[in-house]
């Protein structure tokens, strides 16, 4: 990649403040999305995967704040930004996807309404070009019938479709980077299908970076170009993503790939890794995964491994090093 | 797995969603009903496991409670088998949610004590304490964890306790309503591998209802695919997996992204489950099925048996297995096929 990244996360450290101490929730997380591609970010619940994505939005509940990194979009620093400016710079630069479609749009206004005004508030139009703007929204997100369904309120879209309204509200000032949060999580199998070609279809056609958030690896393998995997709050791996999902370097990625049923063979019993993520006032010393590593090794307790270069991508795994320490 | 544990016929579920009387009285508007679970039939082989799957709304989350006795069916019956003492099984019922499904003010001691005590199936407060020492070692727990409440447990740990509550009355059928659908993956798999671990141990018969097809693999001996309300599909897993012959079952396996092999270039068909409240006529899937004609859409499909011992409803489905069976020359449905 020689052209300048659309987004540039340099060493992120998010951190909460609390009685006994402050937990720190991202710990160094770097990445970078290119235009025209789909980074997804996966891991399990509190890993730090949709921390990640509301620290770069600028959307951390107080008293959580970014407690050192840099965050640049389009080459412009964005997290020193005060609250006015980053006002401007969501929406119109930055668009959002959440989880729940229907929590994400207003009830009481028509979905044309919340277009038109989303439209205006960040694009110099008058209010017929805004409503025709807001149609031709409507249209390219494949919502059938937009002159009419314009004037429709939320309650009246379904699951699937509302998702495709809320698309069309986050693309609306043809925002640099879309941030999409679980889009996919609320809808059904042959909804959820729907929704990642479209995203990747808009992605494509407007040159949008995509920061796709979603636990499901297997909507990430069909969407995404590259994948960060997370792990309490660190990045442990990140690459290409037929690398990562066929020759995955990490053993924590091994075994979240080990453990999901496939529709392929039929094993009589799963790949599990035993225990559960640990809580984020409670992360153990050196590797955060090394209390459930099968591989772990004395250096894993004292000292906490960096990204380095693996296979095609990066991993933060002692083991690599080793590996690459006894290969030089 | 010769004799069903479970006998489904007919089973017909209605629920009332009319607007108040007043309103049915003023805007002379009629009853409405909606048919949640519509005249279906399936049986549950007697130490295996049959799964339910389909989107949201089809009802199979319905079915569950209908077996478990949670509703009451409007017309049909349920035939469970005898169980080793002679009475019909017992059914018990683990839930999706397992940070509902607790009470969080009561010590897990409690909770699976509960049925213990309801149903007074140990005297005294120490075998009581003793079974409830050992449910929680069969899930994976260790007793002492009895003295916690189910906020110190993280989600793969609390579904651990609804699955030693649902074993405290040894019950023989288990129904499970998604049970890892609220998990992450890798707790789901510890799950998972618990579940089959148990069926084996002490020959549970599970009904396992889930959207997620990969889970259902997994899990099932054999597999029923439901779409607004009826069973349009049910085979042994393999058959269901190797040879889809459904239109809806085809759309499922086809839409479900494949970590292993994945296809970034597809074309996903469209359409929605259309609203239960008022369904397509003839068979429910015509409008979005790309084999539909003029028939389809008047005439309901019966359930017909195959050879490889599926059963599909679909008339395509029926017109194509009987051109099979009886060639007849020059006849243009059995020249197609045989293209």
């Amino acid at each position: 990649m020689t052209s300048m990244p659309m987004l540039d996360v340099r060493d992120l450290r998010v951190e909460f403040p609390g009685r006994h101490g402050s937990v720190t929730a991202l710990d160094g997380v770097s990445l970078t999305i290119a235009a025209g591609e789909i980074l997804g970010v996966v891991g399990e619940s509190g890993a730090g995967k949709s921390m990640t994505g509301l620290a770069v939005q600028g959307l951390l509940e107080p008293p959580g704040h970014i407690a050192g990194g840099e965050v640049w979009l389009d080459g412009r620093r964005i997290d020193t930004l005060s609250e006015r400016e980053m006002q401007h710079v969501r929406g119109r630069e930055i668009g959002a996807i959440f989880q729940d479609p229907l929590t994400s749009l207003n009830p009481l206004f028509s979905v044309g309404r919340q277009l038109i005004e989303t439209i205006r508030l960040h694009l110099p139009l008058g209010r017929a070009e805004a409503r025709q703007r807001a149609i031709a929204l409507l249209a390219e997100v494949g919502i059938p019938g937009p002159e009419e369904r314009v004037d429709h309120y939320p309650h009246q879209f379904s699951g699937g479709m509302r998702q495709r309204v809320v698309i069309a509200l986050a693309l609306a000032a043809r925002p640099k980077l879309i941030i999409a949060d679980e889009p996919t999580t609320a809808l059904d199998v042959s909804i959820q299908a729907q929704i990642t070609s479209l995203l990747r279809k808009l992605c494509k056609e407007h040159g949008t970076a995509v920061m796709l958030v979603t636990h499901d690896m297997g909507v990430i393998a069909e969407t995404a170009d590259r994948v960060a995997v997370m792990y309490a709050g660190r990045l442990v791996e990140i690459g290409p993503v037929a690398d990562v999902i066929a020759r995955p370097s990490h053993p924590y990625t091994r075994g979240l790939m080990g453990s999901i049923p496939t529709l392929g063979a039929r094993v009589p019993r799963l790949q599990q890794i035993d225990g559960s993520m640990p809580r984020l006032d409670a992360i153990p010393k050196g590797c955060a995964f090394n209390p459930r590593c099968p591989h772990v090794m004395p250096r894993c307790q004292t000292e906490r491994p960096e990204l380095r270069p693996s296979g095609s991508g990066l991993s933060a795994c002692w083991l690599n090093t080793q590996a690459q320490e006894r290969a030089a | 797995m010769t004799t069903p544990a479970l006998t489904v016929t007919h089973l017909t579920r209605l629920f009332n969603v009319s607007a108040p009387w007043l309103n049915r009285v003023i805007e002379r508007k009629p009853m409405a009903f909606l048919r949640a679970v519509d005249d279906i039939s399936f049986t549950v082989p007697s130490g295996g496991c049959l799964s339910l799957v389909g989107e949201s709304g089809c009802g199979k989350s319905t079915v569950a409670r209908l077996v478990t006795g949670l509703y009451q069916p409007t017309s049909g019956q349920m035939q469970f088998a005898m169980g080793k003492d002679g009475k019909p099984l017992a059914a018990q019922m683990i839930f999706q949610d397992p940070y509902a499904s607790l009470n969080p003010r009561w010590r897990v001691f409690d909770i699976i004590a509960e049925p213990l005590r309801e149903l007074k199936l140990r005297d005294t407060e120490a075998e009581i304490a003793e079974r409830v020492g050992e449910l929680l070692t069969t899930v994976g727990l260790v007793p002492r964890d009895g003295r916690k409440f189910p906020h110190e447990f993280s989600g793969g740990q609390r579904q651990r306790i609804s699955i030693a509550r649902a074993l405290a009355t040894e019950p023989e059928f288990l129904v499970c309503d998604e049970p890892t659908s609220a998990l992450d993956v890798s707790v789901q798999a510890q799950i998972l591998n618990l579940m089959r671990k148990l069926q084996d141990e002490m020959g549970l018969t599970y009904l396992f209802i889930s959207h997620d097809m990969s889970v259902v693999r997994h899990m099932s001996d054999q597999i029923a695919v439901m779409y607004l309300g009826r069973i349009v599909e049910q085979a042994e897993t393999e058959v269901l997996f190797a040879d889809p012959k459904h239109p809806y079952t085809q759309l499922l396996l086809d839409t479900i992204p494949n970590v292993a092999d994945p296809r970034r270039d597809r074309v996903p068909q469209s359409g929605e489950v259309p609203s239960p409240m008022n369904p397509p006529s003839g068979c429910t899937f015509h409008p979005r099925c790309p084999q539909a004609d003029a028939r389809c859409a008047a005439e309901r499909p019966e359930m017909q048996a195959y050879g490889d011992g599926s059963r599909v409803a679909c008339h395509r489905v029926a017109e194509a297995m009987a051109a099979l069976a009886v060639p007849t020359v020059g006849n243009s449905t059995g020249q197609r096929l045989s293209a």
